[in-house]
């Protein structure tokens, strides 16, 4: 059991302990949404801002309810209705935060290294909910999570993750997560998305996709980003469907333990067959359970977190 | 730093022994009292005593765990406790509740623990059972059931050592260096 950090900014600066308390607290976690009462006052009279200065519905309300059920006073912040609209700085939308004693804040947003630059400047514990194309560390802390509770173990298993790893901050995060607990994990999609740069950081990279699902312990699919792309990346949805999309004559050529995961929203169609996505195979929807049980272990344990503040990513 | 001894493993035997007589011939009907051990060292202690208390009322004596860690006093002032699991696998509403622990000291592990009881249902009662009570009470809370009363300082430590945390039945007064 170790965990003295004021805030979660990445994951690459965990260590594997720490990223091991995060998930057994998180199983007592997922225990309470279990009960009767789901509320436990862990954060009772704590204020979280919830700034998400890039659109997000299923993180944030993921979020908003973690925290609800730790008991603590929230404050939702979007970008349609805000002061950042109107020209104030990153730092002066979150000092003023601070200024009404705000005790954590969750931040989304589309520059990397934004929750980083946060920390250094304000009290609060920082979490960061996606920070660009860099990190989203509680998706992969969600995603190791289910995987563990799937599978029973992380160490020696094969992770495919497939699609646009480039502008993921999911498949950073994850890739940071798994290999530092021993999985062994492959990446693949379109040579514009996944390029050999990510051998660096421990994976496998491929750009067949039968070869790199066929021994796959988990297959971990990731949206294709619309709005994260210019539209060279690859020549068109249809073609990336029929390359790489996950149907059901490649499902049949996988392991038959072999287990489905998405981040989520879904393109049904695009990198996922529809009825794959509902299939029994499919961890989809325990990954959102388990999103939720995940933050507040977070949640929670950032709150005892006083030690050196860790500026971590350079 | 010296240590001494406060009970061996046969006097824990009786004392827990004694509870259990106690707490039987408190709460007369069986099926209505449950035992819910207090994270981490009231959990053997509750299972112990639902082996007594099944053995004096001819049948078996539910057992929980309980971990009150979300429902401490003093979160965000120290870095946050490990979360151990709590299993209550029956409902307490209406039931006595009997919380276990090792040793009361300031109250405020009970306070904590009597919050996150309520969580599952309401008890007919509570009751605490503890093996060493300390002293030093910062809150209105008395244990029912005590095993040894044992006067320390606050420098002092208790230590309970059991069997199933692979140590040998004991418990031990630590003096603390000055």
């Amino acid at each position: 059991m170790s965990w003295n950090r004021k805030h979660l900014l990445d994951i690459e600066s965990l260590t594997v302990e720490e990223i091991w308390t995060v998930l057994d607290t998180a199983r007592a976690f997922k225990a309470v949404g279990a009960r009767a009462i789901k509320k436990v006052p862990a954060l009772r009279g704590k204020t979280v801002v919830n700034l998400f200065v890039e659109p997000s519905t299923r993180t944030r309300i993921s979020f908003e309810l973690a925290e609800q059920r730790l008991s603590a006073d929230i404050i939702n912040f979007t970008t349609e209705a805000s002061s950042l609209k109107k020209g104030e700085t990153l730092k002066d939308t979150a000092r003023n935060l601070e200024a009404l004693n705000a005790d954590f804040i969750v931040i989304r947003h589309s520059a990397s290294g934004a929750p980083h630059f946060l920390a250094r400047v304000l009290n609060a514990s920082v979490i960061n909910a996606g920070d660009g194309a860099h990190e989203h560390p509680t998706q992969a802390l969600l995603d190791t999570f289910t995987i563990l509770e799937a599978k029973g173990k992380i160490a020696g298993l094969k992770v495919t993750i497939l699609g646009d790893v480039l502008y993921s901050r999911v498949a950073r995060s994850d890739i940071w997560a798994l290999t530092k607990l021993g999985a062994q994990v492959t990446l693949c999609g379109p040579t514009t998305l996944v390029p050999r740069v990510f051998e660096q950081m421990g994976c496998r990279v491929t750009h067949n996709v039968e070869e790199a699902i066929a021994d796959a312990d988990i297959i971990n699919l990731l949206r294709i980003q619309h709005e994260r792309q210019r539209k060279t990346m690859f020549p068109s949805l249809a073609e990336y469907t029929s390359l790489f999309g996950l149907n059901q004559a490649r499902l049949a050529r996988t392991k038959p333990d072999a287990l489905i995961m998405h981040p989520g929203p879904i393109n049904r169609g695009v990198e996922i067959d529809s009825e794959i996505a509902d299939c029994p195979r499919s961890l989809v929807l325990r990954q959102v359970t388990n999103g939720l049980a995940v933050r507040m272990a977070v949640l929670f344990l950032v709150n005892g977190g006083k030690g050196p503040q860790e500026i971590a990513g350079n | 730093m010296s240590e001494t001894q406060i009970l061996n493993t046969l006097e824990i035997h009786r004392a827990l022994t004694r509870i259990a007589h106690e707490i039987a011939e408190r709460d007369e009907t069986g099926g209505e009292v449950v035992l819910v051990g207090v994270q981490r060292g009231g959990v053997p202690l509750a299972r112990r005593l639902s082996q007594l208390l099944g053995g004096i009322w001819g049948q078996p004596v539910a057992v929980g765990t309980l971990d009150v860690s979300m429902h401490r006093d003093d979160l965000g002032q120290r870095a946050a406790p490990e979360v151990r699991p709590t299993v209550i696998p029956f409902d307490v509403t209406g039931k006595t509740v009997v919380l276990v622990d090792d040793v009361l000291y300031s109250g405020r592990t009970t306070r904590a623990a009597m919050d996150a009881l309520n969580d599952f249902g309401r008890p007919r009662r509570i009751q605490l059972a503890v093996l060493v009570d300390r002293g030093h009470r910062e809150l209105p809370i008395k244990a029912d059931f005590v095993g040894k009363n044992v006067p320390t300082s606050h420098a002092e430590r208790i230590q309970v050592r059991l069997a199933e945390m692979g140590q040998t039945d004991e418990v031990v007064l630590e003096k603390g260096t000055p």
